[in-house]
């Protein structure tokens, strides 16, 4: 199936789309936007979400072209194929968005997330803690006799996946980024 | 050449060298400084508005029957907001303004200073785009790219908030053409391959139709004519939207009426049984397509939008096409004529029989009266009485809107002014208002219900004072007309809050305002009554006393499908042999 590259004014389905529109099937889709990175523009993409009810599961946004003032916003949706693809439409109409690309659709991506977890405990439990963080090659970057807080980066499966086992041994916080993903290849 | 001045020289600049000739407003403490140099200059002429509402409704009056951006300036803080309905309803109707708003200075910004408000959040969902100018020296720039951005693409509103102290400041002035090009450049060119493609399931097509919409008016004249020449050259049957009544001629041979929920029957049949739907500049909106699972079945839909979140929205369509609706028919025709003008002439006898036969239902049908005013019938008074000076129209939202789009009939684009997507009571009378300072010698009429109409009545002052002669054409029903009719449909004739108690004398208001009117009751008085309304050198107000209880019929019952309408009790034998004598 040939990627979909929704550019500003083209199409936004391609004749080599094969996925049903009329599908009910709720799916995940990451998208990338690259927009000027100007006052409001945040507001402006999270206003078309919550105005016109869609979901966000996760939203990254940082400034990658200081000279440029271009910004990347990574987010993490839900809905069926026609919904993900008018989302797409209405984030281009948005006039200072440049790009936008669905990741999920337009071939393979690496997806990552920073996780920063707060485990409390003592004894065997401060012991185990330690052994799975090794194993799923979390750093500690912050101790104390009755503490640690480890630094992961993963896939958000990888850190739902390392919360979970924390959590019997003593997980009392944890902060996450959010999903930041870029296509692979050149 | 650098050009120093204040930012309130600049506003009046960068407006002269957009060729603005007409600003709709209301001057107030944060515009204060632009307000001194509009004193001080004859280019550009300021309209003074009695309500910040009417100021964008007249802006969008002057914008839809120009083509050209209407342009609004008001203050911060209230004057922003109570501008917001106007913003929303140009929004989706996707009308190109210019709003600039006060603010209070950059220094006081989020201290809740007096009339103070968050204009560029309140306005972010409802523009196209907004700014807030927080350095004089971006100013001129920002004023030009807004101007691009609201009359580009899909048009739209767009906001420039400008702080007290931005204005007072002294900056950079640089012209139009001294500004970079600016990134939003959609594209206008529709791709070949579909356009071809699309040729060539209009040249097998057994049942085609055009169902157009605000998108050819939007477009420009030469859609329309485009549009004329291609629907003309193939025999193709057109049916439009609410917005786009006027792009295909009412007096075309190839004309079938409006479609939608208060649309003509054979245009309905014709959209639910077509093969080949071709969707031009219309954006199937739930007025259109009444039960979206239902609508038209058996057709291959293609849709020519500017907006490409405009396609597979609501309807899933088979052949999408995103350009400017002026560039994609140009190509058409084009390709249709170089292939040899083909088309399935077979086919399209046989679908032109059953129009007509669909036609023959006299879905308009109503049953007159001797006694009292049908509103169907004041409106085919009006029509005859003034189609030969190409009245533009305005209306109000309701039931008369509906009857107007019906009853009169629009031969050219930009001639018909109406509320469709936010359904804006109170949108008519600036709107005329904006129409007639655009065109001061035409014959501007709106279209009104006395309560919407009530809405924003304080504009007569503005029409009085600048010599504005509309004519306020008002169906008095004494009743919320489409609400009182849902009422008795759909909630068991519990009116609720649906009539117009305590209205006022509109003869007396008139002349309170400075102008003329009369009440006409009688059937027998009505041309007299629209003649002298007419013939009058000024504003007028008709309250045309109606009758009370008349339903707008065909309709689409909300969640019905196009082929389930409802003809209404007009349709039923005994009124098509009454006594009435003037059956459409």
């Amino acid at each position: 199936m040939a990627a979909l590259n929704i550019h500003k004014g083209a199409t936004s389905h391609s004749a080599y789309d094969l996925r049903d529109p009329h599908s009910q099937t709720i799916e995940s889709h990451t998208l990338a936007v690259l927009v000027d990175n100007e006052a409001g523009v945040l507001a402006r993409v999270i206003g078309l979400f919550s105005g016109r009810g869609y979901n966000i599961d996760s939203l990254t946004v940082a400034e990658v072209d200081h000279s440029g003032h271009r910004s990347r916003i990574t987010i993490v949706t839900r809905g069926t194929p026609s919904v993900i693809e008018q989302i797409k439409a209405q984030l281009g109409r948005i006039v200072p968005v440049h790009e936008v690309h669905d990741l999920t659709v337009e071939g393979p991506s690496v997806e990552r997330e920073l996780g920063l977890f707060k485990v409390s405990g003592k004894g065997e439990k401060r012991v185990e803690a330690l052994r799975i963080a090794e194993i799923f090659r979390a750093s500690v970057v912050d101790s104390t006799l009755e503490s640690f807080v480890f630094e992961i980066t993963g896939t958000p499966e990888k850190l739902d996946a390392f919360a979970d086992l924390m959590r019997p041994l003593g997980l009392s916080d944890q902060a996450r980024t959010g999903v930041a993903a870029l296509a692979r290849g050149a | 050449m650098s050009r120093q001045m204040t930012g309130a020289r600049m506003v009046i600049e960068a407006l002269r060298d957009q060729g603005v000739d007409t600003v709709f407003g209301y001057p107030g403490g944060a515009v204060l400084p632009i307000y001194d140099e509009i004193f001080q200059q004859n280019d550009i002429k300021h309209v003074l508005v009695r309500h910040e509402q009417g100021a964008v409704h007249m802006a969008e009056g002057y914008a839809r029957s120009t083509g050209k951006p209407g342009v609004v300036l008001v203050t911060s803080g209230p004057g922003a907001t109570n501008a917001v309905t106007g913003l929303t309803d140009a929004l989706l109707d996707s009308i190109p303004l210019v709003v600039l708003t006060g603010q209070v200075p950059t220094f006081l910004i989020g201290t809740d200073g007096f009339q103070e408000a968050d204009t560029i959040g309140i306005t972010r969902p409802c523009t196209k785009h907004n700014w807030l100018i927080k350095d004089t020296d971006e100013l001129a720039g920002t004023i030009h790219k807004a101007f691009h951005i609201a009359t580009s693409g899909r048009p739209g509103p767009v906001l420039i908030d400008i702080p007290k102290d931005v204005q007072f400041a002294t900056g950079e002035y640089v012209g139009p053409k001294q500004i970079e090009t600016p990134s939003y450049q959609p594209a206008k060119k529709g791709d070949l391959a579909a356009i071809t493609k699309l040729v060539e399931l209009m040249e097998k097509a057994e049942r085609p139709i055009f169902y157009t919409g605000g998108g050819v008016i939007n477009s420009g004249t030469a859609a329309s004519q485009l549009l004329r020449e291609l629907a003309d050259a193939t025999g193709f049957p057109v049916t439009s939207t609410l917005m786009g009544l006027g792009a295909y001629p009412a007096s075309g041979k190839r004309w079938i009426g409006m479609l939608g929920m208060h649309g003509l029957y054979e245009a309905n049949m014709a959209m639910h049984d077509c093969d080949l739907m071709i969707a031009v500049g219309a954006r199937f909106d739930d007025r259109i397509t009444g039960r979206v699972a239902d609508f038209s079945p058996g057709s291959v839909k293609a849709q020519i939008d500017i907006d490409p979140s405009s396609i597979n929205k609501i309807i899933h369509v088979d052949l999408p096409i995103v350009g400017d609706v002026g560039h994609v028919l140009e190509d058409m025709l084009k390709i249709w004529k170089a292939r040899g003008r083909k088309t399935n002439s077979a086919g399209l006898q046989q679908w032109w029989v059953q129009i007509e036969q669909w036609k023959a239902v006299n879905c308009l049908a109503y049953r007159n009266s001797e006694t009292v005013i049908k509103p169907q019938y004041a409106l085919q008074r009006l029509q005859a009485l003034t189609a030969a000076r190409k009245p533009y129209i305005a209306t109000e939202v309701g039931q008369h809107q509906m009857w107007a789009a019906q009853f009169l009939h629009f031969d050219d684009p930009n001639h018909w002014m109406t509320s469709g997507g936010l359904g804006t009571m109170g949108y008519g009378l600036p709107a005329s208002i904006g129409a007639q300072v655009a065109h001061p010698d035409a014959l501007v009429i709106n279209v009104a219900g006395e309560a919407s109409w009530l809405m924003n009545m304080q504009e007569m002052g503005t029409a009085v004072q600048f010599r504005a002669p509309v004519k306020q054409f008002i169906l008095n029903n004494e009743r919320l007309g489409m609400v009182r009719q849902w009422q008795q449909l759909l909630h068991g004739e519990r009116y609720s809050q649906s009539w117009s108690d305590s209205l006022p004398d509109f003869v007396k208001l008139a002349e309170a305002f400075g102008c003329r009117g009369r009440t006409v009751s009688d059937p027998a008085e009505l041309d007299d009554a629209i003649q002298e309304m007419l013939d009058y050198d000024g504003p007028f107000i008709l309250d045309v006393l109606i009758e009370k209880h008349e339903n707008c019929f065909p309709m689409i019952p909300s969640g019905k499908p196009h082929n389930e309408m409802l003809l209404g009790e007009a349709s039923t034998e005994g009124a098509i042999t009454g006594a009435g004598g003037a059956l459409v």
